[in-house]
This record gives C-alpha cells, sequence and structure tokens, in this order.
C-alpha cells in the first residue's frame, strides 16, 4: 500500500512511524527526512516550493510502485512539503516497511533518488543576497540512474 | 489545448497558463516553435533553458503527440526532495 501527500502543514514524525509499523509482517521501518539545509557563503532565510498540482502527487504514487514492483515491500508513505520553508524546516519524508531491513533500506534509497528527479517539485532560494531557483544536480541524475541497471 | 509553464519558465515568461487554438494533432516540438515565435522575449527564454515537457500529467520526449483537449505543460528540470 501506497500513501503520497502534498501539503503545506508539517508532518508528524511520531504519527508516520506508527503508521508504518501497525503489520505484523513488516520487521522493517526505514524512514528519511530531508530539511531545509543553510547555503555556503550566504544567508538563507527561506525557501519556496512549487509543486505541479495532479501531476506530481501522479509521479509520487508511480514512484512509489516502482518500488513495489521492485521489492516485496509492506508500506510506503511520501509526503513532501510545499510552499514557505524556513531553515532547518522538514520538507520530505520518505518511510517504507517491509520484512526485513534490507529491501526497506534500498528502497527508501530509490524513492529519494526517483523523488528528486523525477517528481514535478522547484526549490527557490531566498537569501540576504537575493532570491534564486535551485539548479538540478548531475549528481541526483546519477543517483537515479544506477537504478536502471541494477535489482538491488 | 491548455499550456501551462512552472517555476522559472513561468516567471520569466510572465505566464502561468494559455490557451492554443489547435485541431489538428501535432507535436510538443512544434507547440514549442509556435510558443517561441510569440515575441524575441519568448524565444529566448525557451531557447536558453533546459525544457522538460509533460501532457496530460506525464513525462513526454518533444517528439510526442498532442491535441486539441490536451494539457501540455513546460517546466525546468525539477529541484525537489
Amino acid at each position: 500500500m501506497i500513501r503520497v501527500a502534498v501539503q503545506e502543514h508539517n508532518f508528524n514524525m511520531a504519527e508516520l512511524y506508527h503508521e508504518l509499523s501497525q503489520s505484523p509482517a513488516n520487521g522493517a521501518v526505514v524512514t528519511f527526512t530531508g530539511l531545509v539545509r543553510e547555503v555556503v557563503d550566504t544567508e538563507l532565510t527561506h525557501l519556496t516550493l512549487e509543486h505541479y498540482p495532479g501531476m506530481t502527487e501522479r509521479a509520487l504514487n508511480d514512484i512509489g510502485q516502482q518500488a513495489m514492483a521492485r521489492w516485496p515491500l509492506g508500506k510506503i508513505i511520501i509526503i513532501h512539503r510545499i510552499g514557505i520553508l524556513g531553515l532547518n524546516e522538514n520538507i520530505v519524508f520518505v518511510g517504507v516497511a517491509s520484512g526485513h531491513r534490507k529491501q526497506a533500506f534500498a528502497a527508501a534509497e530509490f524513492l529519494m533518488d526517483y523523488l528528486k528527479t523525477r517528481a514535478p517539485f522547484w526549490k527557490k532560494e531566498h537569501t540576504s543576497a537575493g532570491t534564486s531557483w535551485v539548479a538540478a544536480k548531475d549528481s541526483d541524475q546519477t543517483a537515479a540512474s544506477r537504478w536502471q541497471s541494477s535489482k538491488e | 489545448m491548455k499550456v501551462l509553464f512552472f517555476a522559472l519558465l513561468r516567471e520569466r515568461l510572465g505566464c502561468a497558463e494559455l490557451v492554443l487554438e489547435q485541431n489538428e494533432p501535432t507535436t510538443v516540438a512544434k507547440v514549442l516553435e509556435q510558443l517561441k515565435s510569440r515575441s524575441q522575449e519568448w524565444r529566448n527564454t525557451l531557447d536558453n533553458q533546459e525544457l522538460l515537457a509533460a501532457v496530460n500529467q506525464s513525462f513526454v520526449d518533444f517528439d510526442a503527440t498532442v491535441q486539441k483537449g490536451d494539457e501540455l505543460a513546460f517546466f525546468p528540470p525539477v529541484t525537489g526532495g
């Protein structure tokens, strides 16, 4: 089962963990949280996160389904925040429950690699020096592409 | 056909959404050419930016077909997560 959400408000880690850990079939829960990080050499005040309503949710579901097809997983939760996000605030949550840890670790990493390159979100940085859209990183493409050549 | 623009592209073009009269099926690339011909500013913006395209909310290549009633979107490479 896959649950995705795109929302302005923060998520509650304890509730999400509870949701992931309900089935006795799942012996492993792996979670990842991405936060707003400071920017080197300039003072970041906040980010704004934009998305493509409809397509973004669809893309996240599709990424979740691809993970389900690769590994035997019990549950996936993907939550991404949008709007204005201050320094150190949560941006994204990915949680995976499965029978064993190996699949759960791999799937969580896969989900983040694919989310970063295939889900329509755009970050804009607001700093003391002005505003600028964040450029896509080649390293994110490289991280995502390695899943195309391996099943592990 | 509805055409949507997001993020940097939306800001540079000063346009989030427009409607094109399109009765015959065409391709994403041809629609893009049509948009570039709107003005020098549109041409500069669309030429100088790496673009991704989606039709009806799925990623497509630029040779993909689009037709009347479709929702076509252009946007920069994604930077979420």
